[in-house]
């Protein structure tokens, strides 16, 4: 037997193998059930599909859906470049703390905060009575929704911040400061656009999250069609009402408001100047 | 401008970086700071431009106390190991960068990046990225950067450190013309002596956060201060209790008063030299280094006895 031959087809053999492993995993898993929401969807025409995604109550879970996350997204981006940038630059007590923390929504399941956050702002909650006295609601309402998406998606920029700022180092930095930088203009633009695609990314995922959060939203929200509805909770309503459209619909909307999200990361990386 | 450090002192934790240093350079001038690493030049380096603050002592630039100024406001060109260039500008924007965050017009910032370019030869360059220059370019670009903004003093931490041989050589060179050129108070760091006797008017020998040494290249390498100095500035051997840099030492085939007795064990040729491994009496080592033609007169080979004598000793003059 000849020892050159085996060898080199062994590992093509192989190659081949794991190659239609992962993309039959991934077919399974992901592929096949998106496109079989995609393909019911249409199931019944472009009207019926098209008039499902346009009742009020599936718009003003559209609105609401972007809403959370037009307000979750910029306040955990600001959050996140912050943190990541104490815990990397600065030495404070309780860094490591801090650092640990800030996996805690990682860590909880969804329901548990939507729970927790019932707890203190709820009608018998820490806060509950003083809110009502100045006319707050924050449970079974939007404010309310909008702690449960933030809290659920915090972790990500900073995740995402932390291993690019520790390694651009410090130096860049210390060569604007000699140059008469100051600590702001430094920041804007040395660290800024240094971090950018950190950043960038940090951002498609906490989008991801905020869009597709159930289960905190769920508890906090009350469940309340076109007032505390947003697409997830409208995708459940519709189902548990067996409006199967209505529910496919939905669901290929959450599915576009994604892509679009990964498409703009992808056209602004393109873009992007040489780093 | 004139750089004054009064009794600065650093620590790290437990680790005492600068352990109360004192120097002066005058305006104008070109310094090394020299030493091992780890012996707290670098440091020295970052306290005088404000990336560091004492725990104790003075820095006084120009006559004025710049102890509490912040880096940003103290009017020093730092030049960084690895040339820290800002990635995602272009050079000229580099180059550029301490004048655009001055406000200073368009037109001006051009025409003075221009300027810089030329004088550190990287007229051809100015759109390229920091990653598409080599190491020499980089650190040439770093350097006009610092200089953009016409600091009173300039400050170069291990400005070769990063660069091949040859191109190391060629920047020492053109570093020296420089300064000559731009007239700049100037201190740099580096480790390797004989870069630092090349370049520098005044050397500063540290070692263990404590200045052993200041003086030009001549004083430190002929009179050392302490056996350190003695040591690192350049190569010793010793002939009894004498202590002697090899090429101080005569060498012949017959005996003479106050020469040591040795024998060949070694003739290693270096070119335009001949270093000699020799060995005494009593087994101790001593190295030689003699000219190509005094070895060919003496007609020297292995296994031969020859008669060391020091004619120039040194002396740790503490």
């Amino acid at each position: 037997m000849s020892s050159s031959t085996l060898p080199s087809r062994a590992p093509g053999g192989s190659k081949l193998v794991l190659r239609m492993g992962a993309l039959g995993y991934l077919g399974l898993i992901l592929l096949g059930p998106v496109g079989l929401v995609f393909y019911r969807t249409f199931e019944h025409g472009l009207a019926a599909a098209w008039n499902s995604v346009t009742t009020p109550d599936a718009q003003h879970a559209f609105w609401l859906t972007v809403e959370l996350v037009a307000i979750s997204v910029p306040l955990n981006t600001i959050f996140g470049i912050a943190a990541a940038t104490a815990i990397v630059r600065h030495r404070f007590p309780g860094r490591r703390l801090f650092d640990s923390l800030l996996d805690l929504p990682f860590a909880v399941s969804p329901v548990v905060v939507g729970l927790a956050i019932v707890l203190v702002y709820g009608r018998k909650g820490w806060f509950g009575t003083w809110l009502a006295d100045h006319g707050i609601q924050v449970i079974f309402s939007v404010p309310g929704m909008v702690l449960a998406t933030i809290f659920v998606s915090l972790p990500f920029v900073v995740r995402e911040v932390i291993p690019v700022l520790r390694e651009i180092g410090t130096e860049q930095e210390e060569a604007a400061t000699t140059l008469g930088a100051s600590p702001f203009t430094t920041f804007r633009r040395i660290t800024l656009p240094a971090i950018r695609w950190g950043v960038v990314y940090g951002v498609v995922l906490t989008t991801a999250r905020a869009l597709g959060e159930f289960g905190a939203v769920s508890v906090v929200s009350g469940h309340v069609a076109g007032q505390t509805e947003t697409l997830t909770l409208h995708v459940q309503d519709r189902f548990e009402a067996f409006d199967l459209t209505g529910a496919y619909a939905a669901s290929v909307v959450l599915a576009l408001l994604a892509i679009a999200t990964l498409a703009s990361m992808t056209l602004l990386r393109r873009r992007g100047a040489p780093a | 401008m004139s750089i004054e450090v009064t009794a600065v002192r650093k620590t790290f934790g437990d680790f005492v970086a600068v352990d109360g240093v004192t120097f002066a350079v005058r305006d104008g001038s070109l310094t090394a700071l020299l030493g091992p690493s780890g012996s707290g030049k670098s440091t020295l380096l970052r306290l005088i431009a404000g990336l560091e603050a004492p725990d104790a002592g003075r820095v006084v630039i120009g006559g004025a106390d710049r102890t509490d100024t912040p880096a940003r406001n103290r009017d020093v060109g730092f030049v960084f190991q690895h040339y820290a260039p800002f990635k995602h500008m272009t050079v000229r924007d580099n180059v550029g960068f301490g004048l655009r965050i001055r406000k200073v017009p368009r037109d001006r910032i051009r025409a003075r990046v221009a300027e810089l370019l030329e004088l550190v030869h990287l007229e051809g360059y100015a759109d390229r990225y920091p990653s598409q220059l080599s190491g020499g370019q980089r650190q040439r670009m770093a350097l006009a950067r610092a200089l953009a903004v016409e600091p009173r003093v300039l400050l170069l931490d291990e400005p070769f450190g990063a660069l091949d041989a040859t191109v190391r050589k060629e920047l020492r060179a053109w570093l020296r013309r420089l300064h000559d050129e731009v007239h700049v108070t100037t201190i740099f760091v580096t480790h390797d002596q004989e870069e630092a006797m090349e370049v520098a008017e005044q050397i500063v020998v540290m070692n263990e956060g404590r200045i052993e040494q200041i003086g030009t290249p001549r004083d430190v390498y002929e009179r050392p201060a302490s056996e350190f100095v003695m040591g690192f500035v350049g190569p010793v051997t010793r002939v009894g209790d004498a202590a002697v840099r090899p090429h101080d030492l005569d060498v012949r085939t017959t005996p003479a008063a106050g020469a040591v007795e040795a024998m060949i064990e070694r003739v290693v040729h270096l070119g335009f030299e001949v270093r000699l491994e020799l060995v005494t009496g009593d087994g101790l080592p001593i190295s030689a280094q003699i000219t190509r033609q005094a070895a060919e007169e003496l007609e020297l080979r292995n296994g031969q006895i020859v008669y060391v004598r020091p004619n120039r000793l040194l002396r740790a003059v503490a």
